[in-house]
C-alpha cells in the first residue's frame, strides 16, 4: 500500500515566521499518523495547505495521488476537514448543515437526505436535527463537524486539534467516533498536542516544532523512547517515601529503572513500560509493608516528550535557531536513533 | 451522478473533466447555498428588519420631516412622488450593506473554511449571496412602494416604468455589493466594514439628489452630485415613475453598474480565492 499523505519539503513562512521549514511525512494508505507539536510549531499550517486553502512557498505535497497545487479541484473531492473551529453553520440545524455539504457534492436531493439523515443517526444526532447548530454542546458541534466532513466518503480526513477545549467526557466520545472511522478504513491526518491522544488514535506520529520535524516513527516505539507511563504512589505517610524508593531499587525489578520522590506532590514516580510491571511494582510494595493511599499512571505530557526527545521543552514562542535543532532536518532511520542523537547535541 | 456517488470513494465519481465544475453543477451548488443564506434569515429574523423597516420609517421621516419644508407646507404629497424613487435609489445601497458583514462573519467561523475545501467554484459562494440579498432588497423596495401608495404616490407611467425603475436600482445594487464583499473580504471585523462603509455611504447619499433637488447646491457640489451614480439613479427611478427624460440617467447609471463589477467583482473573487 503506497501513502494516502506524501509530504515533501514543505515550506511556508509568514514573513519571519517559519511555520514550515521543510517538513516530509507519509501517512499510509488506512493509518492515522499523528502531527504532534506544541502551539505555534505548523500543525495547522500543514493542514491548511494539504486541504489547499494556503499555498506552501517551497516543496509538494500529494493527496491520494492528487498534486495539492496542481490538482485542487480533484483534490477537494477526496478529502474531508474538521478544523479547530467548528466549520458547520451555526443558524442553520444539523439536518440542514449535512444536506447543504450532500447537495454542495453533488449528490441527488434524495441521496442528500438520507446522507444526512444516516449520518445524524450515526453520530447520535438525531434528536438534535431539527435545532440550530448554536444550540449545540461542543461534543455536539464537533460531531456534527465530523459527520459534515464523512458526507463525501473522504479518503483522506484532516483532524486538526479535533478535541481541543473539549471536556473530557466530550473528548472521549469524539475519540471514539474517530476510532470507528479508522475501524471503517479511513486514512486520517490527526494534528495534536496531547501525548495520550496521539496515543489513542495514532497508529504513528510525527513530531512537529517550529515548522521541522524532529522525531517520526511508530507509537510504540516513541512511547518506549520517552518512556512509557509514569506510575504514581502516594503512600499514606510521606515520610515512607524514601525508603520505598530505597525498596524498589534494591529488588531490582525487571525493566523498572528506578524511582523518583517528588515531596511537593508526596508521590513516588516509577517509569513503567507494561501493565505487569505495574502490577509488579505494587506488589512489592504491599508485601514490604508499606501504606499505599493511592495510585494512578499517566502519560508523558508533551513537555516531557520534548524533553526526552530534543532535551528542552518545546519552545511556545516558535524562535528558531537553538539547540536540538541542528540534526532534525533529517527523516531517515528510527526514532530511537534519532532522538539518541539528538538527545547528544542537546545534553 | 446518482446513488454511487454515495459509495465510491475514488476520484473516478468526478463527473467533470479535470475537476472543472460543470454549469449545471455549479447552478445547484448556488442553490444549495442561496437556501443556506434563506435559512440564515428565517433562523435569525432580526435580520431582516433593516429591509422590513427601514423602507417604512424613512419614508415617514422624509415626507413628514422634509416633505413640508422643501414642497412647501400642505404639499407634502408632491414630495412623496419626488422622494420614493430616491429612496428606492438608496434603500439598494443600505440593504446591500449587509452582504459585507455576512461574508466577513463567515469568514470568522471557520464555515467558510469548509466551503473552501469542497469541489465548488469558489465564487458560487459569493454569486449566492447575492441572490438572497437581490431578494432583501425586492422585499425592502416592495415595503417602500406599499408606503409611498398610502401617503398617497401615484405613477403616471406605466407599471412596466415602474419595474423598470425597481430593476435598475436592483442593478445598481448587485453592483455595490461587490464593493461590500471587497470590504468585507478586507476588513478585519464585522463591525469595522459597517463602519467603512457608513462613512462611504453618508457622502454619497447626501450629496445627490435623493433627498431634495440639487438645484440650490452651490457648483462645486453640483459637479459631485451630477457624476454620484446614486442622484443618476434617482433621476432614472423618478422620471421613469413620474415621466420624464430618462436616456442619460438610465445610461450614466447604467455605466457604473457595469464599471463597478468589472473593476471589483474580479477583485473580491480573487481576494476570496487567496485569503489565508
Amino acid at each position: 500500500m503506497g501513502a494516502a499523505v506524501e509530504v515533501r519539503g514543505l515550506v511556508k513562512h509568514y514573513g519571519e515566521t517559519k511555520a514550515l521549514d521543510g517538513v516530509d511525512l507519509d501517512v499510509r494508505q488506512g493509518t492515522v499518523l499523528g502531527v504532534l507539536g506544541p502551539n505555534g510549531a505548523g500543525k495547522t499550517t500543514l493542514v491548511r495547505v494539504l486541504s489547499t486553502l494556503i499555498q506552501p512557498d517551497a516543496g509538494s505535497a500529494r493527496v491520494a495521488g492528487y498534486d495539492v497545487l496542481k490538482q485542487p479541484r480533484q483534490l477537494r473531492r477526496v478529502i474531508g476537514l474538521t478544523g479547530q473551529y467548528a466549520s458547520v453553520d451555526e443558524k442553520l440545524s444539523g439536518w440542514e448543515n449535512l444536506y447543504m455539504i450532500g447537495r454542495l457534492l453533488d449528490l441527488s436531493r434524495k441521496d442528500a437526505r438520507s446522507r444526512a439523515d444516516g449520518l445524524l443517526e450515526r453520530f447520535s444526532l438525531t434528536e438534535a436535527s431539527k435545532r440550530p447548530a448554536s444550540g449545540y454542546s461542543g461534543g455536539m458541534r464537533r460531531r456534527l463537524d465530523l459527520a459534515a466532513s464523512m458526507i463525501g466518503n473522504p479518503s483522506v480526513l484532516y483532524l486538526d486539534e479535533p478535541t481541543t477545549g473539549l471536556d473530557p467526557r466530550t473528548r472521549n466520545e469524539v475519540w471514539a467516533e474517530v476510532k470507528r472511522m479508522v475501524a471503517e478504513g479511513a486514512t486520517v491526518l490527526l494534528t495534536t498536542q496531547y501525548m495520550e491522544e496521539a496515543e489513542q488514535l495514532a497508529d504513528e506520529l510525527t513530531v512537529i516544532d517550529r515548522g521541522r520535524v524532529i522525531a517520526n516513527g511508530r507509537v510504540d516505539e516513541l512511547k518506549a523512547k520517552v518512556g512509557g507511563r509514569t506510575l504514581q504512589i502516594r503512600p499514606i505517610d510521606t515520610v515512607t517515601l524514601p525508603a520505598m524508593s530505597a525498596a524498589l531499587a534494591d529488588a531490582g525489578l525487571d525493566g523498572v529503572a528506578g524511582s523518583t520522590v517528588d515531596r511537593e506532590e508526596g508521590v513516588l514516580n516509577v517509569p513503567i513500560l507494561s501493565d505487569e510491571q505495574l502490577t509488579a511494582v505494587v506488589g512489592l510494595l504491599g508485601t514490604r509493608g508499606f501504606g499505599i493511599a493511592g495510585i494512578g499512571t499517566h502519560l508523558p505530557s508533551l513537555d516531557e516528550v520534548f524533553l526526552s526527545i530534543t532535551g528542552q521543552k518545546p519552545d511556545q514562542d516558535g524562535q528558531p535557531g537553538s539547540a536540538g535543532q541542528s540534526v532534525s532536518g533529517e527523516q531517515s532511520g528510527s526514532a530511537t536513533e534519532k532522538s539518541d542523537a539528538e538527545q547528544g547535541v542537546a545534553a | 451522478m446518482s446513488a454511487a456517488v454515495i459509495t465510491t470513494t475514488a476520484p473516478a465519481k468526478a463527473q467533470s473533466h479535470e475537476g472543472r465544475i460543470g454549469f449545471r453543477a455549479n447552478l445547484r451548488h448556488i442553490g444549495a447555498l442561496a437556501r443556506r443564506n434563506m435559512l440564515q434569515i428565517k433562523e435569525d429574523p432580526e435580520s431582516m428588519f433593516d429591509a422590513v423597516l427601514m423602507p417604512i420609517i424613512f419614508t415617514l421621516l422624509f415626507v413628514f420631516v422634509f416633505g413640508g419644508a422643501i414642497s412647501g407646507k400642505g404639499h407634502q404629497q408632491d414630495y412623496v412622488n419626488y422622494v420614493i424613487p430616491g429612496l428606492m435609489a438608496m434603500m439598494g445601497m443600505n440593504i446591500s450593506m449587509a452582504v459585507g458583514t455576512g461574508v466577513n462573519q463567515d469568514f470568522s467561523t471557520g464555515v467558510m473554511d469548509r466551503f473552501r475545501t469542497m469541489p465548488i467554484a469558489r465564487s458560487s459562494v459569493l454569486i449566492a449571496k447575492i441572490i438572497v440579498e437581490i431578494g432583501r432588497m425586492l422585499v425592502a423596495t416592495t415595503i417602500l412602494l406599499v408606503m409611498g401608495f398610502i401617503l398617497g404616490l401615484s405613477i403616471s407611467t406605466s407599471v412596466f416604468h415602474l419595474l423598470a425603475a425597481v430593476a435598475l436600482s436592483m442593478v445598481f445594487g448587485a453592483s455595490l455589493m461587490w464593493i461590500f464583499i471587497l470590504l468585507g473580504l478586507t476588513m478585519k471585523t464585522a463591525q469595522a466594514v459597517q463602519g467603512v462603509a457608513m462613512l462611504v455611504l453618508m457622502p454619497l447619499q447626501f450629496g445627490s439628489s435623493i433627498f431634495a433637488p440639487t438645484t440650490t447646491m452651490p457648483g462645486w457640489l453640483q459637479s459631485f452630485t451630477d457624476v454620484n451614480p446614486l442622484s443618476n439613479l434617482a433621476d432614472s427611478a423618478r422620471n421613469l415613475m413620474n415621466g420624464g427624460p430618462v436616456a442619460h440617467s438610465v445610461l450614466v447609471t447604467l455605466a457604473w453598474s457595469v464599471g463597478i463589477t468589472l473593476v471589483t467583482a474580479p477583485l473580491a473573487v480573487r481576494k476570496f480565492r487567496n485569503k489565508t
